[in-house]
């Protein structure tokens, strides 16, 4: 069984509907990719997951249970964490106190601090400015937090959107190669990008939407090599 | 100078009742960006909560003390939970009318209840005073000045190193990121209501004392000057409003002293339109810039 299973997922803003009946898996280990234009869905789809996003109809499974009806507090809790979009790291906290803010429903103070140096070696430049206050990052720098944040929750299952969006190209590869140790310490990750050519070439799986719904879907390989694919999203 | 000193002292006491008015203001507005109008209003009441427990109940100063903390801190949630929680996210207009209403609500029960008229507050301190050269300073200044800095201290460190301070701080900054952690949004709006509202309590038994006289309206003049304090401050700022509430105390005084009481509002007012024009964003106010 998918460790979690999104079902004819619809969403509205309003009138406006935003999610027109997804389908969508993501199995335990993978990286799944969910790449889409702008105004495609993707966030409206993290968003519905986490909680924060009323929904309409359909259910969110994780771990075999139903978290459709579940808040933000209870959803974290069971082992899925988000690092949203824009990074939306706490400006006029310090980087230890955002990292902090990650572990917020964690009681195991020894774990705590050891996914905090976990965290530090995989974020080197965090431990350098680990009293700054965050917003004196540079933006690759807050993205590392809000993803080193996010993992101090010690999810089993992590949401990523657009961790490379406005990043250097350096950057963005950094930032993508961090996702795959991420994920081969044993993190399971779901990915929203726009940057469809990085995103296809590290998922096992992943998903094209369009305007609300999935139009294609198949592994990390087919879909780069789809012409479709390229025409719409790789520029070639 | 010996006077000038004198009224240093005696601003002090003033602008420490404002300061402890004016940190729920700010803490409120900092979180839900809401002006809490009702806010002196509580004051008043912790006022009233130390005036019967002291005089029916017998309570001597520090019981009747954290008696009005109490009332004061949850009287604050249920108002937030009853009347601003469903217009948290309506216009911001709508939660500053309602915000007008229950202030209005809480004046005329009193009233009602209380009776209109001024009310003597016992005697709770000693009204020993020291003569330390040129100044005199009455026990219940000292008093009123050590527990003010107690509780700004005390305040401090909740918000600063603990996990419910990080979580208001966290709120503040970024509601819906702030629940992509788990921290539970509407508990930590209450917490910010229980500490304000508590503070208000106190500082409402403090003034008891310090002009011997309490009246259901007496909120509605001070609440607007630890508005104003926490605007000079910069609104949203917790050591804004300190500093803020000590300096109207003391501009206050020192118009009366030197100048005549009869401008002891009008200072105020005064300084209100001097700090909108120059720095709107008030002396530690946040300047919103923003990375990318
Ligand atoms: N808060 C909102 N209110 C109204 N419409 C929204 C809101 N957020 C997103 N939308 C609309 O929902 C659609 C999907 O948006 P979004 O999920 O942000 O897309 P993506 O992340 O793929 O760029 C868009 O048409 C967008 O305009
Ligand atoms: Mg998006």
């Amino acid at each position: 069984m998918a460790m979690l299973e999104v079902k004819d997922l619809h969403v509205h803003y309003g009138v406006i509907e935003a999610l027109k009946g997804i389908d969508l898996e993501v199995n335990e280990g993978e990286i799944v990719s969910l790449i889409g234009a702008n105004g495609a869905g993707k966030t409206t789809m993290l968003q519905s997951i986490s909680g924060i996003k009323k929904k309409t109809s359909g259910d969110i499974v994780f771990m075999g249970e139903s978290i459709f009806k579940k808040n933000p507090k209870a959803i974290v809790m069971q082992g899925l964490t988000q690092v949203p979009e824009g990074r939306r790291i706490f400006t006029g906290l310090s980087v230890y106190e955002n990292l902090l803010m990650g572990a917020f429903l964690r009681k195991d103070k020894k774990g705590i601090q050891e996914d905090l140096e976990k965290v530090y070696k995989q974020f080197p430049i965090l431990k350098e400015r680990v009293d700054q206050d965050a917003s004196t990052l540079s933006g690759g720098e807050q993205q590392m937090l809000a993803m080193g944040r996010a993992l101090m929750a010690k999810p089993k299952l992590l949401l990523l959107d657009e961790p490379s969006m406005g990043l250097a190209p350096i950057l963005v590869k950094e930032i993508f190669s961090i996702i795959q140790e991420i994920n081969q310490q044993g993190t399971t990750v779901l990915l929203v990008e726009q940057n469809a050519k990085m995103a296809l070439s590290i998922a096992h799986r992943a998903y094209v939407m369009e305007t609300g719904k999935v139009v294609l879907s198949g592994t990390g390989e087919e879909l780069a090599a789809s012409p479709d694919i390229q025409k719409a999203y790789l520029g070639g | 100078m010996s006077q000038f000193l004198q009224q240093m002292i005696n601003g002090l006491s003033l602008g420490s009742i404002y300061a402890l008015i004016a940190l729920g203001y700010t803490m409120v507005y900092g979180i839900i960006k809401l002006i809490n109008f009702a806010h002196g209003d509580i004051y008043m009441l912790g006022a009233y909560v130390a005036f019967i427990t002291t005089t029916y109940f017998g309570f001597s100063f520090f019981p009747a003390m954290i008696a009005s903390m109490v009332v004061c801190g949850i009287l604050g949630v249920i108002i937030e939970r009853i009347a601003y929680k469903p217009l948290r996210h309506a216009t911001r207009i709508a939660a500053l009318i309602t915000a007008i209403g229950v202030s209005y609500v809480l004046e005329y029960t009193t009233q009602y209840v209380m009776g209109s008229e001024v009310k003597t507050y016992p005697t709770l301190l000693s009204s020993a005073t020291f003569t330390l050269g040129p100044v005199t300073v009455s026990m219940q200044q000292i008093y009123i000045f050590a527990i003010t800095i107690f509780l700004m201290i005390a305040l401090q460190l909740i918000i600063k190193k603990t996990k419910m301070g990080r979580a208001m701080r966290a709120v503040s900054v970024d509601e819906d990121a702030a629940k992509l952690m788990g921290i539970n949004v509407d508990t930590t709006i209450s917490f910010t209501f229980l500490l304000g509202s508590s503070l208000a309590g106190v500082a409402g038994i403090l003034v008891g004392i310090y002009y011997n006289s309490i009246d259901p309206l007496m909120g509605m003049v001070p609440g607007l000057k630890a508005f104003i304090a926490a605007v000079f401050g910069g609104i949203g700022s917790v050591p804004g409003a300190m500093i803020g509430g000590l300096f109207i105390g003391i501009a206050e005084t020192m118009v009366v002293a030197y100048g005549s009481s009869l401008y002891r509002d009008a200072i105020v007012y005064l300084i209100l339109i001097l700090i909108l024009i120059i720095k709107p964003d008030g002396l530690l106010g946040k300047n919103q810039r923003e990375k990318v």
